[in-house]
C-alpha cells in the first residue's frame, strides 16, 4: 500500500470523529446547560439530584460508561454504534459541562439576579436577559477545554466498532505492520482538530469580551 | 395632607433565631425624602430590601399606595416595577451598555417598543448627566458614573418611590458629590425617596425626615433640625455627631 493511500485511509475516519464530536458536544451542552440552571435555581432537592448525577458520571472512566450506556441503548432501542456512542459521550460530557456552567452561573448570579428582579423582571427573564449572556462568556475558557476533551474522547468509540481515526489506525497498523506511522498519523489529525477548535473558541471569546478600561 | 405612598406596619424580619428588625412602623408620603441612618448591622439595608420584597419579611404588612403588597397572591414582579432601587455596588448589568442597562426594563418589563424605549432611556441618561456615555459599558465608567446609570435605570421605570441603599458608600470621596447632586435634584423635583446613607450633609439638607435605627428598631425620627439639635435621646445625638465628624471631611472634599 502506498503512503498516500495509507494516510488517506486513516484520515477518512475524520468524518466519523467529527460526527461523533458534533453530536456529543452539543448534546452535552444542551443537557449540561439545562441541568446547571436546574441545579442553581431548582431548589434544594433538584440541586442534590444534580450533584448525584454529576458525581456519579464524573467518577467513572468514560470508556466504562461508554460500554454501559452503549449496551443499554443498543439493547433497548437498537441504535447503531455510531449514534449510541455519540449520545453516550454526550451524556458523559454533560456532567462536566454541568459543573462548568454551574460555576459560571454562581459567579454571575446573586447580585445580578437581584438587580434584574429589582427592575421588575421575573426570574425567567432575569436568567434569560441578565444571567445567561454573562455566564456564557465566563464559561467559554473552561468550555473550550471540555471541547478538546470531547474531541479526544471521541476516539473511545473505536471500542464499539465505529470506524473513526483510531479504529482505522489500528486496523491499518495490523495489516501493514506500520504501527508507528499509523498512530503518529492519528495523533496529528487529533492534534490538528483540537488546535483549530481552541483557536476558533479563543476568537469567539475575544469577540464576546465586554469592553472595559484597564 | 399628602397621601402615603408606602405604609409599613409592624414589619419584622428574622434569620433563624436572629432578629434583624422588629415591629417597624413607617409611612412615606408622596414627595417625601426619608433618610434612614444608624450603625451598620442594624437592619437598614434589609429593611429597604423588604420594602420591595427582594427579601421576604417574616411579619407585618406593607402597602404601596392602597395595595397591600405583603398580601398572599401579590404579583411581586409587578410591585417591583413601581419601586426603584439603587444599590451600594451599583449592580449594573455588566454585559450591557449604559443605554441598554436603562432600556432593558422598559423593553422586557414594560413591553415598550424598541424606538420609544431608546428615546426614553436617553432622556433618563440625560437626566443624570450621562447622555454622552450612552454607548459605554459599565467597565468603562467611573464608579460615580455607574451609580448615576443605576439611578437612571431605576428612574426609567417611572417608579412611585425610589429606594437608595447606601448609594455612595462604595465610591471614592471625589465621586460622591456627583451622585448626591443627582439625588438632591430628584428630591427637589418631588420624587419620593427612601435613602439609607451616612452622608449627613445630604440628610440635613434634603431629608424631610430622618429615621435613626439601631439594633433592629427605630430609636427616634423627626426633622433634621429636631434630630441634630433637639434629639430626645442622648444616643441619637452621640451617633449623629460622631458620624458627621467622620464623614464631614469626605463631604467637604466632594
Amino acid at each position: 500500500m502506498d503512503f498516500s493511500r495509507f494516510i488517506q485511509y486513516i484520515a477518512s475516519g475524520t468524518a466519523y470523529t467529527l460526527g461523533v464530536t458534533l453530536i456529543a458536544l452539543p448534546s452535552g451542552l444542551l443537557i449540561g446547560l439545562v441541568l446547571a440552571f436546574v441545579a442553581v435555581y431548582g431548589g434544594k432537592l433538584a440541586g442534590k439530584i444534580m450533584d448525584v448525577y454529576s458525581t456519579v458520571l464524573r467518577g467513572i472512566p468514560p470508556i466504562v460508561l461508554l460500554f454501559i450506556l452503549y449496551f443499554m441503548m443498543s439493547g433497548a432501542i437498537n441504535l447503531s454504534p455510531f449514534w449510541a456512542g455519540s449520545i453516550s459521550l454526550g451524556i458523559i460530557s454533560s456532567a462536566y459541562q454541568l459543573e462548568i456552567f454551574r460555576g459560571a452561573i454562581l459567579s454571575v448570579s446573586g447580585e445580578q439576579m437581584m438587580a434584574a428582579r429589582a427592575v421588575g423582571m421575573s426570574k425567567i427573564q432575569a436568567i434569560r436577559y441578565v444571567v445567561l449572556p454573562q455566564m456564557i462568556r465566563l464559561a467559554i475558557p473552561s468550555w473550550s477545554n471540555e471541547a478538546a476533551i470531547v474531541i479526544k474522547d471521541s476516539s473511545l468509540v473505536y471500542a464499539i466498532g465505529v470506524p473513526e481515526i483510531l479504529r482505522r489506525a489500528q486496523l491499518i497498523s495490523a495489516s501493514t505492520q506500520e504501527p508507528f506511522l499509523a498512530y503518529i498519523t492519528a495523533a496529528l489529525i487529533y492534534f490538528a482538530l483540537v488546535f483549530i477548535t481552541n483557536r476558533v473558541l479563543g476568537r469567539v471569546e475575544r469577540k464576546l469580551t465586554i469592553p472595559a478600561n484597564p | 395632607m399628602s397621601k402615603p405612598i408606602l405604609t409599613v406596619k409592624q414589619l419584622t424580619k428574622r434569620y433563624g433565631s436572629n432578629t434583624v428588625f422588629e415591629n417597624i412602623d413607617l409611612t412615606v408620603n408622596e414627595g417625601d425624602t426619608i433618610v434612614i441612618i444608624g450603625p451598620s448591622g442594624t437592619g437598614k439595608s434589609t429593611l429597604l430590601r423588604c420594602l420591595n420584597l427582594l427579601t421576604k419579611p417574616d411579619g407585618g404588612q406593607i402597602w404601596l399606595d392602597d395595595q397591600e403588597i405583603t398580601a398572599k397572591g401579590t404579583d411581586e414582579d409587578h410591585v417591583r416595577q413601581h419601586i426603584g432601587m439603587v444599590f451600594q455596588n451599583f449592580l449594573l448589568f455588566n454585559h450591557l451598555t449604559a443605554l441598554e442597562n436603562v432600556k432593558l426594563g422598559l423593553v422586557r418589563v414594560k413591553h415598550m417598543p424598541e424606538k420609544e424605549a431608546e428615546t426614553k432611556a436617553l432622556e433618563e441618561l440625560a437626566r443624570v448627566g450621562l447622555a454622552d456615555r450612552a454607548g459605554h459599558y459599565p467597565g468603562q465608567l467611573s464608579g460615580g458614573q455607574q451609580q448615576r446609570v443605576g439611578i437612571a435605570r431605576a428612574l426609567a421605570m417611572d417608579p412611585r418611590v425610589m429606594l437608595f441603599d447606601e448609594p455612595t458608600s462604595a465610591l471614592d470621596p471625589e465621586l460622591i458629590g456627583e451622585v448626591l447632586e443627582v439625588m438632591r435634584k430628584l428630591a427637589l423635583e418631588g420624587m419620593t425617596m427612601v435613602v439609607v446613607t451616612h452622608e449627613m450633609g445630604f440628610a440635613r439638607e434634603v431629608a424631610d425626615r430622618i429615621i435613626f435605627m439601631e439594633k433592629g428598631s427605630i430609636v427616634e425620627e423627626g426633622s433634621p433640625d429636631a434630630l441634630f439639635y433637639h434629639p430626645k435621646f442622648e444616643r441619637t445625638r452621640e451617633f449623629l455627631w460622631k458620624i458627621t465628624e467622620l464623614y464631614g471631611k469626605k463631604e467637604a472634599q466632594a
